[in-house]
């Protein structure tokens, strides 16, 4: 094992067999997923519900035994030896998992007690946890009584309760209000900075870019890009012009036009708007509102932005992250 | 050793749990509490029907109502367990190396301690109703209470971890509750039972531990029921926990 490597893939694979109206169905849900992580990085899957994200997250601490595939995880194999693993890595679930009757404390010395830490310690550890999330002023109140912010600070502590090198983070601001996203934004980045290495799943694009070093877009199982937020949005080229019309019929139409008259690096069309992508989209705006304009072909609205995390997520798959929220495993 | 200090950690922090609202120990007591005062008095005069050895109707009724309480007392502990899953808790604790045995068994620790203190309490309200017991019977039949309880908090657990949602668990629980308690001749003897009853009742373990129970209440020491219902008790107990561990273990999975 490369010693810089925290995590190693290869050919990771999970299928779920569900059961539906009396029959087996297989579902594939992560398939093939090759990666690796290197130490201190922070990690990012980025993708839509359902992608495969929190599923492989889950292999990786433990919780769920692959169908297939290689995994190290510092080192020690998934399969064959998890409670190595566990011992030095960190896990916050989506659910969170304090249990509300108990205080923050209450919750923090019980969680540091299971990995085997001794209960003047564990304490100990507690207290610079809670001073460390600044939750001293509620860390003793039944965490039933917590707001959601105060309440993902305590998840994230008792995931680094036993200090580990590697934390596992499922959408740790999903639901938060803006303060709280920033106040972690800051919190993680710290734990960063002190050496752990992170690799969390996020849907939010202004969260990939902003924390990660590296991104793996993940879509149906399996990663379609993987590179820094720099590389990755300079792969997507030049910048996109986003023209809106009154109906998707006029869209259409007006895709049709632009392909014939303009040398497009890509276009998509998404109900009435249409999106391109070109080098120099500034210099081409007013020549294609005016053919737009000429053809009889109003626009109601047109915006132009410079690449994003979002325009990756297009050009990859071909729809916009935010469209297919539905599918849920 | 590890194992040993994982279920204390477990069996602590339930054990806290519960006595956050210790109210709910009591309230748990007032079905058989009800029995006690309300239908026991019924049967006064079945002195002298089969199955009620001296006449005295309350040694054949209480032990029968210790282990309906281990068995209905136990039997819906698989509700708080479906909160833990969802709120994620049981999953934070499986992410440690602690032993998935000691999160079971800790429950069921908890379980039954929690079900040893009403037995006691249940007994203590029934002397005044004419129970008279042998000491020694009554220390070993709490074993049997314990071991009952047991199996049915594992299967309750069983069915939380396999259905995660309390729609099925519900039912479940009331269809196993229902024949396995009436075909172990909780309130009556099953000697007043037709034949084909009785046959059916041999192939409920739980008949047995009731049998077991009357003798020990009586000190009938040398009955053959008494090793025959540890027996057969005991080896439930084990398969159910057997089996919950492994429905523990494929949760996530």
């Amino acid at each position: 094992m490369h010693s810089d490597y925290v995590i190693e893939i290869k050919q990771l694979q999970k299928i779920f067999v569900l059961k539906e109206h009396g029959k087996r169905r297989q579902v594939e849900a992560v398939r093939g997923v090759d990666l690796v992580v290197r130490r201190g990085q922070i990690f990012g899957f980025l993708g839509p519900n359902g992608a495969g994200k929190s599923t492989t997250q889950k292999m990786l601490s433990t919780l769920m035994r692959p169908s297939g595939g290689e995994v190290k995880v510092l080192g020690y194999d998934l399969v064959k030896q998890p409670d190595k693993i566990r011992q030095q890595v960190g896990f916050v679930s989506q659910a969170g998992g304090a249990n509300l009757a108990f205080s923050g404390t209450e919750n923090l010395v019980l969680q540091a007690q299971l990995f085997g830490i001794d209960a003047t310690a564990a304490k100990r550890s507690a207290t610079e946890f809670s001073q460390r999330f600044q939750m001293t002023s509620y860390i003793d109140r039944p965490a039933s009584t917590y707001s959601g912010g105060q309440k993902r600070r305590l998840d994230i502590a008792l995931g680094m309760i036993h200090h580990p090198q590697l934390l596992l983070l499922d959408e740790p601001t999903t639901g938060l209000d803006p303060q709280s996203r920033a106040y972690l934004w800051v919190e993680i980045q710290k734990l960063k900075d002190e050496g752990v290495t992170i690799l969390l799943t996020t849907q939010y694009m202004d969260e990939a870019d902003k924390l990660c070093d590296t991104i793996a877009i993940i879509d149906h199982g399996k990663i379609i890009a993987q590179g820094t937020p720099d590389e990755l949005k300079s792969s997507v080229g030049g910048d996109t012009i986003v023209f809106s019309f009154t109906s998707s019929e006029i869209a259409s139409q007006a895709e049709g036009l632009l392909n014939e008259h303009v040398k497009l690096e890509r276009l998509n069309v998404t109900d009435s708007s249409v999106y391109l992508t070109l080098k120099d989209g500034e210099r081409a705006l007013p020549d294609l509102l005016r053919l737009l304009d000429g053809s009889e072909m109003p626009v109601q609205s047109v915006t132009l932005a410079r690449p994003t995390l979002d325009d990756v997520f297009l050009k990859y798959t071909g729809r916009s992250l935010r469209e297919d929220d539905g599918e849920k495993q | 050793m590890k194992l040993l200090h994982d279920i204390q950690l477990m069996f602590t922090a339930n054990m806290r749990h519960i006595l956050k609202s210790p109210v709910f120990i009591f309230i748990n007591m007032f079905q058989p509490l009800m029995y006690l005062i309300l239908y026991m008095p019924l049967l006064g005069g079945l002195g002298s029907v089969p199955g009620f050895t001296d006449g005295n109707t309350a040694n054949v009724f209480i032990p029968g109502l210790l282990v309906m309480q281990a068995i209905f007392g136990c039997a819906f502990v698989g509700f708080p367990l479906i909160d833990e899953i969802r709120s994620g808790v049981i999953q934070r604790y499986l992410v440690t190396p602690v032993s998935r045995s000691a999160i079971i068994l800790g429950k069921v620790l908890r379980d039954v301690v929690v079900l040893l203190a009403q037995c006691i309490l249940i007994t203590l309200v029934a002397i005044p109703f004419g129970l008279s017991l042998n000491a020694a019977g009554f220390v070993l039949s709490l074993g049997l209470y314990v071991l009952i309880g047991a199996i049915m908090s594992c299967i309750s657990y069983s069915f939380a971890l396999i259905y995660k949602v309390e729609d099925s668990l519900a039912p479940t629980m009331n269809t196993i509750t229902l024949p396995v308690s009436l075909l172990s001749g909780i309130f009556l003897p099953l000697a007043l039972a037709p034949l084909w009853l009785q046959y059916l009742a041999k192939i409920n373990p739980f008949s047995y531990g009731v049998n077991a129970t009357r003798d020990l209440f009586v000190g009938n020491f040398q009955s053959i029921s008494i090793p025959q219902g540890f027996l057969i008790i005991s080896i439930i107990a084990v398969i159910v926990f057997y089996w919950c561990l492994h429905a523990l273990k494929k949760m996530a999975t």
